[in-house]
């Protein structure tokens, strides 16, 4: 049976490459980076090469650079820290309502310890105004934190504006780049961003290790307390062969970005144009340009996601959806409603991701198969079956 | 996450279309919950002759939809009427806790329908207060 993987925004697979430089360091070099002896200095060499690299594709110094276990981690580590280090000047945070839960539901966290949270709606094309974060700033504010390109519908924030906003009333500024980093350039120095969180298997690298960029100057805590790893400020024995397929796979997806992003863009927008074709009654969710190459998000009208992503499956198309079902609670997501989607058409919303080892050969196939699916479903909806019987 | 019969019932649905000939008819759920269950009878000499349905919904709904259709299919009003949730999903195999509102959901649907017929013959009906026409997800379902 055919296998196309279109949940790229999920995870991706590991580089053959990036694997080939992760191996010696699996089980060869296990000396703890952190030990005296010689054996250890190869695995500490190698994380330094990695942040290097890594500060390389962000324009920052390698001292600005710190490996986690995550994106979540990562993001987790910026607001906690940042509402600890500044909690004397106030306790005040602000974020969009569309950003990754690992931001939403820190922010929900800090509330009920006593920060006050803004979410800042964004528009109906999934972009927040700058100048609505910047209307939500207080005297009390100690940070700003702003995804760069949402995971659902691809919609890529105003960062650099943001960023300056930030920087004009000395506020600290974090931006979720986890979708972003290896799919589109980012110079954190021109865009002023205090810290930002990246995560490696969202651009081939491996599960279970992320980064996260201090800008030197930076008055943060720790989020892990215990040995002094990463210039004592992240506790824990370094995930060595994981930060060196981290650097490897940012390198890597830095250095092809623009023939990849040519090649995904072709596919993704070959694949969008023949579902509109195809299929009436659908809605596209997210602004049509300023939005990652390798989204689609599209809701259909009258049926529901998860039934979508099974039959989907059944025809070897691995995608996803915002549908409460799909996501194991009672609202669909509230990425769609931020939207001012209505339930009833979030409940039938379908994510495509592309990747750079997506084929165009595929296009034909993948567009068929979601047309003949969504019919299918409109065939057993009563939603369906008295829309067609009013019109 | 679900059981084989559960994919069964969802990627070969028993009894979907719209019953040309139906002389009951009940809907339950609401499109904002994600789920609406419709159920078409045929009913005869008391007897469910025929049983179809359009469900809008996931996986789950979907193959308690199937489900319930084959259970009260040629069985008497009465027996249909008896049709319980846990009956649906015990012959599904079980659903994930999450879905078990689905079937409740279908338990209603039959239920609503057979009303609907017991009101179209005069009968009196005491209805019962269908939880999933307000939301799905309440605690009945859990």
């Amino acid at each position: 049976m055919k296998h196309i993987y279109l949940d790229n925004a999920a995870t991706t697979q590991l580089d053959q490459d990036v694997l080939e430089k992760m191996k010696p360091f699996i089980r060869d070099y296990y000396g703890n980076p952190s030990s005296i002896y010689s054996f250890g200095r190869e695995s500490l060499k190698a994380i330094e090469q990695a942040r290097e690299t890594v500060a390389s594709c962000f324009n920052c110094r390698s001292s600005e650079i710190y490996f986690t276990s995550c994106g979540t981690e990562s993001d987790n580590w910026a607001i906690k820290g940042i509402c600890s280090s500044h909690r004397a000047k106030g306790k005040h945070i602000i974020t969009t309502n569309i950003e990754h839960p690992a931001v939403l539901d820190t922010f929900r966290y800090m509330k009920k310890i006593g920060y006050d949270i803004t979410l800042v709606p964004v528009e109906k094309n999934g972009i927040v105004n700058a100048s609505d974060i910047e209307k939500a700033i207080r005297k009390d504010t100690i940070l700003i934190s702003v995804m760069f390109a949402n995971n659902e519908i691809g919609t890529i924030q105003p960062i650099a504006e943001i960023g300056a906003i930030a920087k004009k009333h000395n506020i600290v500024f974090h931006t979720d780049a986890v979708q972003a980093a290896g799919a589109i350039p980012i110079d954190v120095k021109a865009l002023n961003i205090d810290l930002m969180s990246v995560s490696a298997h969202k651009f081939h690298g491996p599960k279970g290790v992320g980064a996260l960029y201090i800008k030197r100057g930076i008055v943060i805590d720790n989020l892990l307390h215990g040995g002094g790893q990463e210039r004592t400020r992240r506790a824990a024995t370094d995930n060595v062969c994981g930060i060196v397929g981290l650097a490897e796979a940012l390198r890597l997806s830095v250095e092809n970005m623009e023939k990849n992003n040519a090649h995904i863009k072709a596919i993704r927008d070959a694949v969008k144009a023949g579902i509109e074709a195809k299929v009436p009654y659908i809605i596209y969710n997210g602004d049509e340009t300023n939005r990652l190459v390798n989204n689609i998000n599209f809701c259909f009208k009258f049926i529901e996601g998860e039934a979508l992503i099974l039959l989907l499956d059944m025809k070897g198309i691995c995608a996803s959806s915002g549908s409460a079902c799909a996501s194991k609670s009672l609202d669909p997501s509230h990425v769609l409603l931020a939207l001012g989607l209505p339930h009833e058409i979030a409940h039938g919303s379908l994510r495509l991701t592309f990747g750079k080892d997506s084929s165009m050969n595929d296009v034909d196939y993948i567009v068929n198969t979601v047309a003949q699916t969504v019919d299918r479903l409109r065939q057993m909806s009563p939603l369906y079956e008295s829309f067609i019987k009013e019109h | 996450m679900y059981s084989a019969k559960v994919m069964d019932h969802f990627a070969n649905p028993r009894n979907v279309g719209v019953l040309a000939d139906a002389n009951a008819v009940g809907q339950v759920g609401n499109a904002k919950c994600g789920d609406i269950m419709k159920i078409y009878m045929k009913i005869e000499d008391n007897i469910i002759k025929d049983v179809s349905f359009m469900t809008f919904g996931c996986g789950a709904a979907i193959a308690t939809s199937s489900m319930a259709t084959e259970l009260v299919k040629g069985k008497t009003v009465e027996e249909a009427l008896t049709l319980t949730n846990k009956a649906v999903m015990d012959a599904l195999d079980g659903l994930p806790p999450v879905k078990v509102h689905c079937s409740l959901l279908a338990e209603e649907a039959i239920k609503a329908a057979i009303y609907d017929y017991k009101k179209s013959i005069g009968e009196q009906v005491t209805e019962d207060n269908f939880a999933c026409n307000t939301c799905c997800h309440n605690k009945k379902c859990e």
